[in-house]
């Protein structure tokens, strides 16, 4: 498929580093899946859908950088909707999230919600300035939040948030966040590995399961059209948690 | 059931349908997978002396007749990659590593220290600066990389050909004169698609190599031609994703053949294309030697 333009119509500041576009059409994605994003001139990236039409982008280097210095009217390039999205299952489900991974969450949420489907909302952030989604997330279930610094909600990673839920009583459990973060949470809920979807990054470069740049050890499962979403009994004895690799496919912590 | 083994280029193969350099071939675990879908052996990424992140994005695009690709030649330098064909080995399927360097010197000076179980020379990628078809479109180059490595490795080698030139058949016999234990045909050819909302070049190196059906009838055209006058094996690959474009590269006179850009469908296109032969010599009570250069000795 070749890149189709669009046009942001709408951008929304969540915190100082985090910004929601709203492109001028829905694509009909499913919660979980992404597009490659052209900014001409500079990258293609992956870019989790937050919504029917829209992207929620963190700023962390070059190309996420020029996103954040477009606004209302700018065009970019775009392929997608790409991968395979959650699964959603059962009638009571757990979401787990952190950071900017809240936003494919959020999305999952309505969806859910709109099928009667029962949501609890685990959030973890830094501090309070750095929340997003709660009040998205908050209107559609219980939501716990932690925060690292205890400015809000529980104080610690998300994993103290644990504590108050009985994970047995969901049918289905949904992670998205940093790797570390999701990693923690997959080992310290093993036991639900066959219920639990970990929606996960890697680098990729063709999007398309052809070059190799996202496969995980040591199965090769190519994260860009397998994923991203795996049920955590694959990431369990995998790569994930321990190390990445890189644009150059050499490895590096995944720290984040 | 025929058999489909065959010894071609210096390799057993327990048949012949290989997967293409820069396919699924970044790791190991990758690598091991296509083995055990069944591909006969696997050539891994193209690696070179120092680490390279590549072009940046788009890396491919997707056109109606095939696929732009322009990945800059990502790898994290053969000082970091033996542990990928490690694990790639454990399949237990020949491993062929790809390498590429700007002179004599840099190849086999990779050649002497990764072990392999044969090197394709990269002679041919059309879109990085410096490198591949960059040296692999004068003949003397060919020549002169090719004897240097084979110095350097007790394996064989490969020689890949680009198809950006008016005469590949002057690079295969360069490649022979050095002493190529095959040669390879054919990379991509150099393309490029615009945006025209825009006018922005699509790739983000703007230029890159064309592969996919496409390039199906020039690779033929290209492996029918080397495989008429050299008289080292040639392996033919371009836009092969059947066992009937398999059967044709190999009346061309292909010894074994690559399959790249089919691996967009899944990894199950080795089954497919060897099964494929299997039953196809089958019903023509034929062997893989006989349908091997069938066109050259028709059109005697
Ligand atoms: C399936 C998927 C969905 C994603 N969804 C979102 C999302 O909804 N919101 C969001 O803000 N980000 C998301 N990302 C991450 C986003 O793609 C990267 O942050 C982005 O590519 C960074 O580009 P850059 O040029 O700004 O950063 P760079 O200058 O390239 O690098 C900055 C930092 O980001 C890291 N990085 C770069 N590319 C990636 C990548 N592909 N995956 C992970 N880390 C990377 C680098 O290692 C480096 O540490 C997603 C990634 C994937 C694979
Ligand atoms: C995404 C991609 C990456 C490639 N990387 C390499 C590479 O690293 N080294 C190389 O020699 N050829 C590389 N090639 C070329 C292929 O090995 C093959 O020669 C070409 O694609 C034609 O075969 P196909 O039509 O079956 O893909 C690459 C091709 C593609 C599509
Ligand atoms: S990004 Fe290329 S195979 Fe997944």
């Amino acid at each position: 498929m070749k890149p189709i333009n669009c046009i942001i119509e709408e951008v929304r500041s969540e915190t100082p580093l985090i910004r929601t576009y709203r492109l001028d059409r829905n694509l009909n994605p499913a919660p979980g899946q992404y597009l490659m994003l052209w900014i001409r001139g500079v990258d293609e990236i992956p870019m989790s859908f937050s919504g029917q039409d829209t992207i929620t982008v963190q700023s962390v280097g070059v190309a996420t950088q020029a996103i954040f210095r477009m606004g209302a009217g700018s065009e970019v390039g775009l392929r997608g909707p790409l991968g395979n999205g959650f699964a959603l299952k059962g009638n009571k489900i757990l979401l787990i999230g952190g950071g900017v991974g809240t936003a494919p969450l959020a999305f999952l949420a309505e969806v859910a919600k709109k099928a009667d489907i029962s949501v609890t909302s685990l959030l973890g952030f830094r501090s309070r300035d750095d929340m997003i989604f709660q009040d998205r997330l908050e209107g559609l279930g219980e939501t716990i939040i932690t925060t690292d610094d205890g400015s809000y909600g529980i104080k610690g990673h998300a994993s103290a948030g644990l504590k108050e839920l009985n994970l047995f009583d969901y049918d289905q459990i949904y992670l998205c966040g940093p790797e570390m973060m999701m990693s923690d949470i997959i080992s310290r809920t093993a036991e639900h590995a066959a219920k639990t979807q970990a929606c996960i990054n890697r680098y990729f470069k063709c999007a398309a399961g052809i070059c190799g740049s996202c496969c995980l050890d040591p199965d090769g499962v190519r994260v860009c059209v397998e994923g991203p979403v795996l049920l955590a009994d694959r990431l369990l004895d995998s790569e994930f948690g321990r190390y990445k690799r890189g644009p150059s496919g050499a490895k590096g912590p995944c720290r984040g | 059931m025929p058999s489909l083994s065959i010894h071609a280029g210096g390799l057993d193969l327990k048949n012949p349908v290989l997967l293409a350099a820069g396919i699924l071939g970044t790791t190991g675990a990758s690598l091991r997978r296509a083995a055990l879908a069944g591909a006969g052996g696997v050539v891994t990424k193209s690696v070179g002396s120092v680490p390279r992140e590549g072009h940046p994005g788009p890396t491919i695009v997707h056109v109606k007749c095939g696929l732009l690709n322009a990945m800059g030649l990502p790898n994290p330098s053969y000082r970091d990659f033996q542990q990928e064909i490690k694990t790639a080995r454990s399949a237990g399927v020949p491993v062929i590593a790809s390498i590429f360097g700007s002179s004599a010197t840099e190849f086999a000076q990779i050649a002497r220290v990764l072990k392999a179980d044969a090197f394709e020379l990269n002679l041919s990628c059309p879109h990085a600066e410096k490198y591949g078809s960059e040296l692999g479109r004068y003949p003397d180059l060919v020549e002169s990389v090719t004897g240097a490595v084979k110095a350097a490795a007790d394996v064989p080698v490969w020689v890949k050909l680009t198809p950006n030139t008016a005469d590949i058949l002057e690079l295969g016999l360069a490649a022979q004169r050095g002493g190529a234990d095959a040669v390879v045909a054919i990379n991509t050819l150099k393309a490029m698609a615009i945006d025209i909302e825009t006018g922005y070049p699509m790739l983000g190196n703007r230029y890159g190599g064309l592969s996919g059906q496409a390039i199906k009838p020039v690779a033929v055209r290209c492996v029918y031609e080397l495989a008429g006058r050299l008289e080292i094996p040639v392996i033919g690959v371009g836009g092969i994703s059947s066992w009937e474009d398999a059967v044709e590269m190999i009346m061309a006179g292909a010894q074994a053949v690559q399959v790249g850009t089919a691996l967009l469908g899944g990894y199950g296109i080795f089954e497919e294309i060897t099964c494929g032969i299997s039953r196809y010599l089958e019903r023509k009570s034929m062997t893989l030697e006989d349908l091997c250069g069938l066109a050259g000795r028709r059109s005697q």
